[in-house]
């Protein structure tokens, strides 16, 4: 099982649905730059051979026992994590987007800004690139729309190279949002009073399967999560609760 | 009008009748089943007061008492789906709650199993 290391522990959470083709790999770059932090996989049920993959390259494999979705998935590991007591916890797409050798950059800035959350930003120093055209025209919409709410500006607001703390880790334990979770997420935190970062990554192509979010299920992406933001927005109660 | 009430008043007991042969067959909960025989009996009474459904129509503006009926119902259905939405709404977060504690569980259950081969092997 895994397990905390040190005072500032740090847990490495990859949810993975059919990725058998690019979590190997992902598990074996992370090893390269960390050989010792513990690695949990959330299988969401795939029916490929990504749990069998995951284990074979040393990561700790959570399987829940039917298809969740994105954000169900990474609440169970974040439960796990907490449960576990882990101090800080860092998201990685298994499909090979997400370059590992930045973890040790959002690691930094989430114990020294004191912010509850960073996030991995392609914007940033970046342009972007590896981003279809729909999703970028998605991001822009919701860059100018959380700006309006947050008073902040969010450069990659779809960003799933997400790390948090324990406070952080401790609300998403119990509470959060199962369908594009990352924007939601976000008002999640600005409703408690907590604080983000963004950092600058990289994003590479992914290495195998393809993105959920096609062109026509844009339209309902953006729908949904300008509902999930409004109804956090009618969830505030003005302070923090933890 | 007579025509369509006997209808609905038919319409009405069938319902009636296959939410009970569906409970007696436990297909259905007897909490769940409670909101369609509701509808059922507030269906099958305003179809035989045709008094009630006059005024009712009256009231509202409506001289077609059968329209009246139609807006009735498709409300009355509204009211018994919306409160179905309620009810998968919160089985879906109880499945999801549930789903992520059996997976941990599972997952802990495999180390504490793990744990003690390791040791035999160590020997």
């Amino acid at each position: 099982m895994i397990q905390p290391r040190g005072d500032n522990s740090l847990m490495i959470l990859i949810p993975a649905f059919n990725e058998e083709g690019a979590v190997g790999s992902v598990i074996q770059e992370i090893r390269s730059y960390h050989p010792d932090l513990p690695i949990l996989v959330v299988d969401d049920c795939s029916s490929d051979g990504t749990r069998s993959i995951a284990q074979r390259a040393g990561a700790d494999v959570l399987s829940v026992p039917y298809h969740l979705g994105l954000g169900g998935c990474v609440q169970a590991g974040y439960r796990l994590a907490y449960d576990l007591d882990f101090e800080y916890v860092i998201r990685l797409d298994g499909d090979g987007q997400h370059d590992p050798r930045y973890i040790t950059l959002l690691l930094e800035t989430l114990q020294k800004s004191g912010a509850q959350m960073v996030i991995g930003s392609r914007y940033i120093d970046g342009t972007g690139e590896h981003t279809s055209r729909a999703r970028g025209i998605g991001i822009l919409f919701f860059r100018w729309f959380l700006g309006l709410i947050l008073a902040k500006e969010v450069h990659d607001p779809t960003s799933g190279y997400v790390g948090v703390n324990r406070q952080a880790l401790e609300v998403f334990a119990r509470s959060f949002p199962l369908e594009y979770p990352e924007i939601e997420a976000l008002v999640v935190l600005k409703r408690l009073l907590f604080r983000f970062e963004e950092v600058p990554v990289k994003m590479r192509p992914r290495m195998a399967g393809k993105s959920t979010i096609t062109a026509m299920r844009s339209f309902y992406y953006v729908a949904h999560v300008l509902l999930g933001v409004l109804v956090n927005i009618l969830k505030y109660q003005g302070g923090r609760k933890t | 009008m007579e025509r369509m009430l006997s209808l609905i008043a038919g319409m009405s007991i069938l319902l009636m009748g296959l939410v009970l042969f569906n409970i007696r067959r436990a297909h259905i909960r007897v909490e769940y089943s409670v909101s369609w025989l509701g509808a059922a009996f507030i269906l099958l009474v305003l179809s035989q007061w045709e008094w009630g459904l006059m005024s009712f129509a009256q009231l509202i503006g409506l001289n077609n008492p059968p329209v009246v009926l139609l807006l009735i119902i498709g409300a009355v259905f509204l009211m018994v789906f919306f409160r179905f939405s309620v009810v998968i709404s919160d089985l879906k977060d109880a499945n999801i709650a549930l789903t992520q504690k059996v997976a941990v569980l599972e997952y802990q259950l495999n180390c504490l199993h793990e744990k003690p081969q390791a040791t035999d092997h160590e020997r």
